[in-house]
């Protein structure tokens, strides 16, 4: 494994759950630690903690925040999601516990940041999506700003946090010393925005909800159609001006000829002369009218592997079931089936890269309550006799 | 810079390709302490210097463009052409002289260049290469070439945007090449560490479409484990309600959502509107969330008159979670944003001032910056080639005269 194993503490919330399972995935031993008697069956839970083991501790107990203070003292890293704050944040002081072990990266990840005017504030994902921006450029224009209906705060902060994991395990190397690494949710959401901020810092226009056309590139204020039904859903193809765009439209057009559609103006069309930055509104109509017909003729999976065919640029909009069931990534071995509990297996997806040929492997199945709560408390050096007094007085669960 | 220096300080990386997804691994790379040479050909730079809006005064230029330098600053750019001569060597010696090399290309193109990993590992054995695509260097699709924003299509975000039962919407940019870059850095470091360890190096093969699952993870297991399959829903949320965007003055809105009866007591008594709470339709969540119609038309009622930031205020201070839906331009002034400076502002010998982003977490002992603006294309072919390469002149004039750089 790439990671040597590396004993990471992960306390986190749902905000954190991802960070957790990528160091897993690269060779970390992570262990979540979760209050005995949680609930893990919600598939966000199991989906983000799979590959890691269980130690089911009671944190809001003296015997508990002790036993915890001791686990840090060996520990590489913490991950944690308590709010500032909160008595949980004070039990997570990076200070006292880095007092306590030097070499601790200890991973902070909350909606703001750990310090600042807004620190306490309260947010969800739709209000951290508001916060990042990004629920501003998502929606019809004359709709509602919106947000991806999964949320996508938890994983841009946790991915954003095993970065930083990453760096200060790097800056580690070198120096000895752990540090502290605050993830704010909201400035790491600003990354998905891509460069929307430039046009605004550069040029003073502030983007807005784009919808479902393409704006801004006709000089005469023409929209090119970005999402067109097709039989079983909706697929994303634009009508791009430049080489790259002409090659795809000129295959298109010899697609929609083979299959013997109506061509309207695009028969004996010169692409080579199309300038879309120039094309008006009723051009660009004239030109999306018998493709948006051809595309009612055919489905999703019939255009992902026709515009791959023909090296056109394009995809379907895909759901759940479909990127499931694409037989890339099972060529890929994508997914990973771990042992399920009560006996058979849950398909998850599995390690997040290729290395050297091979496909990161998941090595551990999704824990179940207090699974590892004894093997971890012994190799942290807890003897029989405290971790039986530990779970005697509920402050540990076993399995 | 504190005395101990930055944690990525003496990393050395370089990059093929261009537009999102490889130049973001470097800028973050970039912004902790590691040399990062962004590589260009004269007669192909990175495809942002001249697609993309904005340019500086709205005038198009190779070294104008806010797009090419919002992903690539802190770093240094050299141009090499590998089809003159001696360029495929000099390009191999930047190679050699790399920890990382970061390619974003279509899957198999790096290796008919003449620059693949079982080339270029046979002088670097210790380096560690990461490529990333669209669909990955494997499988029956892997030599789809395409954009990003498209991608997010086939990765499922864009379905899960929209209205139930309406069009998909677009996300700005290519989500999805944002998302590979952040599952793939902590490889390319957690790679560094096993060659600490091993001297071993590593090709590091992402596929962006295999990425943007782990950001719907959840999804996945509950259609493997139960069928289910999670379409878009506007703003609605299986627990929340309310729980969506409200209209304010101005053309504002606010994101704000209820997540127990307590919370929804407090929205409506800031409201003014405490009988919200007692109406027979709202005083639990699933009657809140069967009459959601209903409440968010009062919620709307209510806050249309206001301003976002006076409502984001009361609802807070009520204890309920609220924020302004920030525009790019809000980005700019958010107070919490500003705190964490994630703003840093730099000088550009053509742009001039531009904000650029700092990654949203912060170093404790090594805290990073935003260290430079983006390179000039070829700015630093002396610096580079002569200085950290060690060309002599001669070699260097040499190499200049067949039309290498």
């Amino acid at each position: 494994m790439l990671l040597e194993p590396y004993r990471v503490l992960d306390c986190t919330g749902q905000l954190g759950w991802l960070a957790g399972r990528i160091l897993a995935d690269i060779g970390a031993d992570v262990i979540k630690i979760e209050p005995p008697g949680a609930s893990l069956d919600a598939p966000d839970w199991r989906a983000n903690n799979a590959n890691k083991r269980l130690l089911s501790l009671e944190l809001d107990s003296d015997a508990g925040r002790a036993a915890f203070l001791k686990l840090a003292a060996f520990a590489d890293f913490l991950l944690e999601t308590a709010p500032p704050g909160s008595a949980r944040a004070r039990l997570f002081d990076p200070d006292k516990l880095r007092e306590a072990n030097p070499k601790l990266i200890h991973v902070s990840i909350t909606p703001f940041g750990r310090t600042g005017p807004r620190a306490q504030w309260q947010a969800s994902d739709i209000e951290l999506m508001a916060a990042g921006g990004a629920m501003s450029l998502a929606g019809e224009p004359d709709g509602m700003p919106l947000r991806v209906t999964a949320p996508q705060s938890n994983p841009w902060a946790a991915s954003q946090a095993a970065v930083g994991a990453m760096v200060a395990l790097t800056g580690r190397a070198a120096t000895g010393r752990g540090q502290h690494v605050d993830v704010s949710a909201q400035a790491a959401i600003v990354a998905s925005i891509a460069h929307a901020p430039a046009s605004w810092d550069l040029i003073g226009v502030n983007p807005l909800r784009a919808g479902a056309f393409m704006t801004g590139r006709s000089v005469h204020g023409a929209v090119y159609r970005v999402f067109w039904p097709c039989q079983d859903g909706y697929l994303n193809f634009i009508i791009y001006g430049g080489i790259a765009g002409r090659r795809t439209n000129q295959a298109l057009a010899a697609w929609m000829d083979e299959a013997g559609a109506d061509l309207g103006v695009l028969v004996d069309f010169d692409w080579a002369k199309f300038d879309s930055t120039q094309a008006t509104q009723d051009e660009v109509d004239a030109m999306e009218a018998p493709i948006g017909e051809f595309f009612m003729s055919i489905t999703k999976a019939e255009f992902l592997q026709g515009a791959f065919e023909r090296e056109m640029l394009g995809y379907p909009v895909n759901n759940v079931a479909d990127i499931a069931h694409d037989p890339q990534l099972e060529a890929r071995g994508f997914w990973a089936d771990l042992a399920a509990p009560g006996g058979g297996t849950e398909r998850h997806c599995g390690g997040p890269a290729v290395v050297d040929g091979q496909r990161l492997s998941i090595e551990r199945p999704v824990p179940g309550p207090g699974q590892h709560s004894r093997e971890v408390l012994a190799e942290f050096g807890f003897g029989a006799a405290e971790i039986d007094a530990l779970i005697d007085d509920n402050v540990v669960a076993d399995q | 810079m504190t005395a101990m220096g930055q944690a990525l300080k003496g990393l050395k990386v370089i990059e093929v390709g261009g537009y999102a997804a490889g130049p973001w691994i470097g800028k973050v790379l970039a912004n902790y302490g590691a040399t990062v040479i962004h590589i260009e050909a004269r007669d192909r730079p990175d495809g942002f210097r001249l697609q993309y809006p904005p340019y500086k005064d709205g005038k198009k230029g190779i070294n104008r463009s806010g797009c090419f330098s919002y992903f690539n600053d802190s770093k240094y750019a050299v141009t090499i052409d590998v089809k003159k001569p001696g360029g495929l060597k000099l390009a191999r010696r930047l190679s050699d002289w790399a920890d990382v090399l970061v390619e974003n290309m279509r899957a198999g193109v790096i290796d008919r260049i003449g620059l693949g990993y079982q080339e270029l590992k046979k002088t670097n054995p210790g380096l560690i290469f990461l490529s990333t695509c669209n669909m990955g260097q494997t499988g029956p699709r892997a030599a789809t070439g395409g954009f990003g924003s498209q991608l997010s299509a086939l990765a499922g975000f864009c379905g899960l945007t929209g209205e139930a039962g309406g069009s998909p919407q677009l996300l700005y940019g290519p989500y999805i090449d944002f998302v590979a870059a952040l599952v793939g850095t902590p490889l390319i470091l957690a790679a560094l560490d096993r060659r600490r360890r091993t001297g071993e190096g590593s090709h590091i093969d992402v596929a962006q479409y295999e990425c943007g699952a782990f950001f719907l993870a959840g999804l996945f297991y509950d259609y493997h484990a139960n069928g289910k399959i999670v379409e878009r829903n506007a703003n609605v949320d299986p627990v929340a309600a309310p729980h969506n965007a409200y209209p304010c003055k101005d053309e504002e809105w606010i994101a704000a959502s209820c997540w127990n009866d307590g919370e929804f007591k407090r929205l409506a008594e800031a409201a003014g509107h405490p009988q919200w709470a007692k109406d027979k339709r709202f005083k639990d969540p699933g009657g809140r969330r069967e009459n959601a119609a209903a409440l968010d038309e009062l919620i709307g009622r209510w806050t249309a008159g206001q301003t976002a930031d006076a409502l984001v205020d009361t609802l807070q201070g009520a204890g309920v979670g609220a924020y302004k839906v920030n525009t790019c331009a809000d980005l700019f002034t958010d107070p919490q944003l500003t705190h964490r400076k994630t703003w840093r502002v730099r000088k550009h010998p053509e742009i001039d001032y531009q904000a650029h982003y700092f990654p949203g977490f912060d170093l404790s002992e090594q805290p990073g910056d935003v260290t430079a603006p983006a390179p000039l294309l070829a700015q630093d072919n002396q610096l580079v080639f002569r200085e950290f390469l060690g060309l002599s002149e001669e070699e260097y004039l040499e190499l200049e005269e067949n039309g290498v750089f």
